[in-house]
């Protein structure tokens, strides 16, 4: 399996998010909002990171 | 209402850490021992998903350690329970990590195991009433 850089953060983003979501909140509609505002956050700082070192290697 | 899951809890009796023992060796095993059925399930899917893809990316398991980076990689692949027994006895993953998504799949592999700890830790503070 040779997943893309970028479908391998989706995947590893949405993976983390749902055990982040279940275990550190208490009622389902929060598990749901902290799970997507985890996969977010790991997605975009890894857009924002590529671009950045993009920048920087050039 | 804290107080009467509480209650609910200490009154289901038996050994009070089986569910956190239980969610290491099987990843949402503790949650399902405790019921909570949609969360186990949820927490089993995306751990032996992460595992899954980590070995079939090839993966390197960590079989001891020689130095500090390879104990850290072999205390969270250890976090994966019987998944790393029954890998390692079936010989899965990579031995050296040879190509680029190699060494992805090594870190899913790795990072899988910390989840199934803090998956099974949380099936331990369902079960002693620190969260509902």
């Amino acid at each position: 399996m040779h997943p893309s850089h970028f479908a391998a953060v989706v995947l590893f983003a949405l993976f983390a998010s749902v055990v982040f979501g279940i275990t550190q909140r208490d009622t389902t509609r929060r598990m749901v909002r902290y799970g997507a505002y985890c996969f977010v956050l790991f997605v975009g700082s890894a857009i924002v990171l590529s671009w950045v070192m993009y920048f920087i290697a050039r | 209402m804290a107080t009467s899951q509480n209650n609910k809890n200490q009154a289901a009796g038996g050994f009070v850490y089986l569910p956190l023992i239980a969610g290491w060796l099987v990843p949402g095993a503790g949650h399902f021992l405790l019921r909570k059925w949609g969360r186990g399930a949820l927490l089993a899917g995306s751990i032996l998903g992460m595992f899954v893809i980590g070995i079939a990316m090839q993966g390197k398991l960590y079989a001891g350690a020689h130095d500090i980076l390879d104990m850290l990689g072999f205390a969270g692949d250890m976090g994966n329970g019987l998944l790393y027994i029954v890998s390692r006895v079936a010989g899965l993953g990579a031995d050296q990590v040879t190509q680029t998504t190699g060494d992805y799949g090594t870190r899913f592999i790795v990072v899988a195991g910390l989840l199934n700890v803090i998956s099974a830790v949380d099936a331990h503070n369902l079960r002693t009433g620190r969260k509902r």
